[in-house]
């Protein structure tokens, strides 16, 4: 079915899904045994495998899709900031323990509902990506909701930080549900929902995690976009970029 | 494993005239292959013994995060990143399988945390050394992972129940670890000049400090004596040491890497390898806190503790307010 629909539009969301979970699995595993407590280095770990395994089926699909020979490596390698399709949110740093498990959990419950959606898609690989990236989102939003709460609802420390990472984090989250003429091409095929028809069940969700873990959700956020459109990153890119993309550029064309 | 030089009585091992009733009852379970169980009767010797053993194997694992954690952001393909978190999720396992043990024998994990981040109790001397290049991660697969199954492997055998049967579930995995980083060895020894670059560079500094892993020959150490009688330890440093250098120089030939050894000969007579012992004051030096990277370990270790303690404390408040509002409703 992919032949009738606009391939660049279908490489633009897939390359926006795999951009989402490679750098976000990425900046997830930057916690490597650094922890504040054991169990949470291996559910971190866990995370960034699972994101890291999500990006190679999205990052594949996405190589097939343009078809000029390169695999998922060298779409996650080899490109540069301007041509990552990644929501600003997730290459923020990771700051403390809390702005981590936060902006999981602001993600993490965009994801489950997207994810959810996508099962439904009309193109197959997206229906099988979609259906096994969602067994482990189920995993990641119940323990990064829960985490949410637990902080948040904890000591008066706790939920100071809690409620800083919020505030910190709510500004990038209107990005995820922004719309242009990708996102109508795919909703017009049938192979993913147009992003803005899932704000209401998000805001519910979220809202409902929050009010639990008495946090307050900033009024009239002001919404950074720029990543999914791949007009303006962060700086924050560019670093992370240096650091993973590192090797293959220092010695090209080496297997590994 | 990676416990090295772990102290035991000091006073050699008891003859049967020299044990009490219990003590000769609790030997003969040992003897006989009995596991002891976290409830039966033991000597208070042989608990603090395996407290530190197995204490000081969890933090082995736990710190053992850190070389391998240097190079999660830099893993050269999707794959690589993968197999290495699973990796380093798998240790971090083996940290929690291990304190889960010692807890058995009345010690708390965190407990154990302080001893370890006050410099009371040790870990292997191997994580002092940094990971430089990416050959590193395969160097510590293959010959540290690989070290440590030697001695794991009879380890499934010891006296005591709930650590034969963490080691048991620990070898499993240690075997997968092992042949991730031969494959990764495999790839640089037949890649490019900088790759095979790396993989000598990688074998020429792990090779040593990975034979110190087994800790200096302890044929004359009252520790290791008692312990062996006691079935927490099953061979001596020295047999594990020769075991391992025999396997691995095959697998070194294979690649077509040279072990930094010059007067490293087979040796017809014996049917082992004749080898240089490492460099014992290196060790030493190491053990006491001067290695490469002690400090690093030990300030990374320690921030995390300490970084993480409102994270600790808020969970706790959290689930004492939901306990309280449970038991209110």
């Amino acid at each position: 079915m992919t032949e009738t629909i606009d391939k660049t539009a279908l490489l633009q969301f897939l390359l926006r899904m795999g951009d989402n979970t490679l750098i976000l699995g990425h900046r997830v595993s930057e916690w490597c045994g650094h922890s504040p407590v054991l169990e949470e280095d291996i559910a971190l770990a866990n995370t960034a495998l699972d994101l890291i395994g999500q990006t190679q089926l999205w990052l594949d699909y996405a190589a097939e899709v343009q078809g000029e020979g390169r695999t998922a490596d060298d779409l996650a390698f080899l490109r540069d900031a301007w041509d990552f399709r990644n929501v600003l949110l997730v290459e923020l740093p990771n700051g403390d323990f809390g702005q981590t498990l936060m902006r999981q959990f602001l993600y993490d419950a965009w994801a489950s509902i997207m994810l959810g959606r996508l099962q439904k898609s009309a193109d197959e690989r997206v229906r099988e990506i979609a259906e096994k990236a969602a067994k482990e989102n189920a995993y990641h939003v119940e323990r990064s909701a829960d985490t949410v709460v637990g902080l948040g609802d904890g000591t008066e420390e706790s939920h100071a930080r809690m409620q800083a990472a919020l505030d910190y984090l709510y500004p990038y989250v209107g990005e995820l549900f922004e719309s242009d003429a990708t996102d109508a091409a795919m909703a017009e095929a049938g192979i993913a929902p147009d992003p803005a028809s899932l704000r209401a069940e998000y805001d519910a969700f979220v809202g409902r995690v929050m009010a639990e873990a008495t946090l307050t959700i900033p009024e009239k956020a002001y919404v950074h976009r720029g990543g999914r459109s791949g007009t303006m990153h962060t700086e924050h890119l560019g670093h992370l970029l240096c650091t993973m993309q590192w090797l293959q550029r220092a010695y090209p064309g080496c297997q590994w | 494993m990676y416990a090295q030089m772990v102290k035991s009585t000091g006073k050699g091992v008891k003859t049967r005239e020299e044990m009490s009733e219990d003590e000769r009852a609790f030997q003969d379970k040992i003897d006989a292959d009995t596991k002891i169980e976290p409830r039966d009767w033991m000597p208070e010797e042989y608990r603090k013994t395996l407290v530190r053993q197995i204490g000081q194997h969890a933090h082995s694992e736990i710190v053992g995060q850190l070389p391998e954690g240097n190079w999660i952001t830099r893993a050269p393909t999707l794959e690589r990143k993968m197999i290495l978190l699973a990796k380093v999720q798998d240790e971090a396992g083996h940290g929690l399988y291990l304190y889960c043990a010692a807890e058995t024998l009345g010690v708390s994990r965190d407990d154990l945390t302080e001893d370890l981040l006050s410099g009371k109790m040790k870990y292997s001397s191997i994580f002092n050394y940094p990971t430089l290049n990416w050959a590193d991660i395969g160097a510590v697969g293959w010959l540290v992972d690989g070290a440590a199954i030697m001695n794991q492997v009879p380890l499934q055998r010891t006296s005591y129940g709930p650590y034969s049967r963490a080691m048991i579930r620990i070898c499993k995995e240690e075997s997968f670890h092992q042949r991730q980083g031969y494959d990764i060895m495999m790839k640089m020894a037949q890649g490019s000049p900088e790759q095979k670059r790396m993989a000598q560079d990688a074998l020429d500094r792990f090779w040593y400090p990975s034979l110190m892993m087994f800790g200096p020959s302890d044929k004359d150490s009252v520790h290791s004596a008692q312990s062996m009688a006691w079935k927490i330890k099953i061979n001596t440093n020295d047999e594990l040491r020769q075991k391992f250098v025999d396997q691995t120089v095959p697998q070194a030939e294979y690649l077509g890497l040279s072990i930094p050894d010059p007067d490293l000969t087979w040796n017809e007579e014996t049917g082992h390898y004749d080898f240089t012992e490492p460099n014992w004051q290196e060790f030493f030096d190491v053990i006491k806190g001067n290695g490469p990277c002690n400090t690093e370990r030990m300030n990374d270790r320690t921030r995390a503790w300490e970084d993480g303690r409102w994270v600790r404390e808020g969970l706790m408040a959290h689930a004492r307010k939901k306990a309280a509002r449970t038991a209110a409703e």
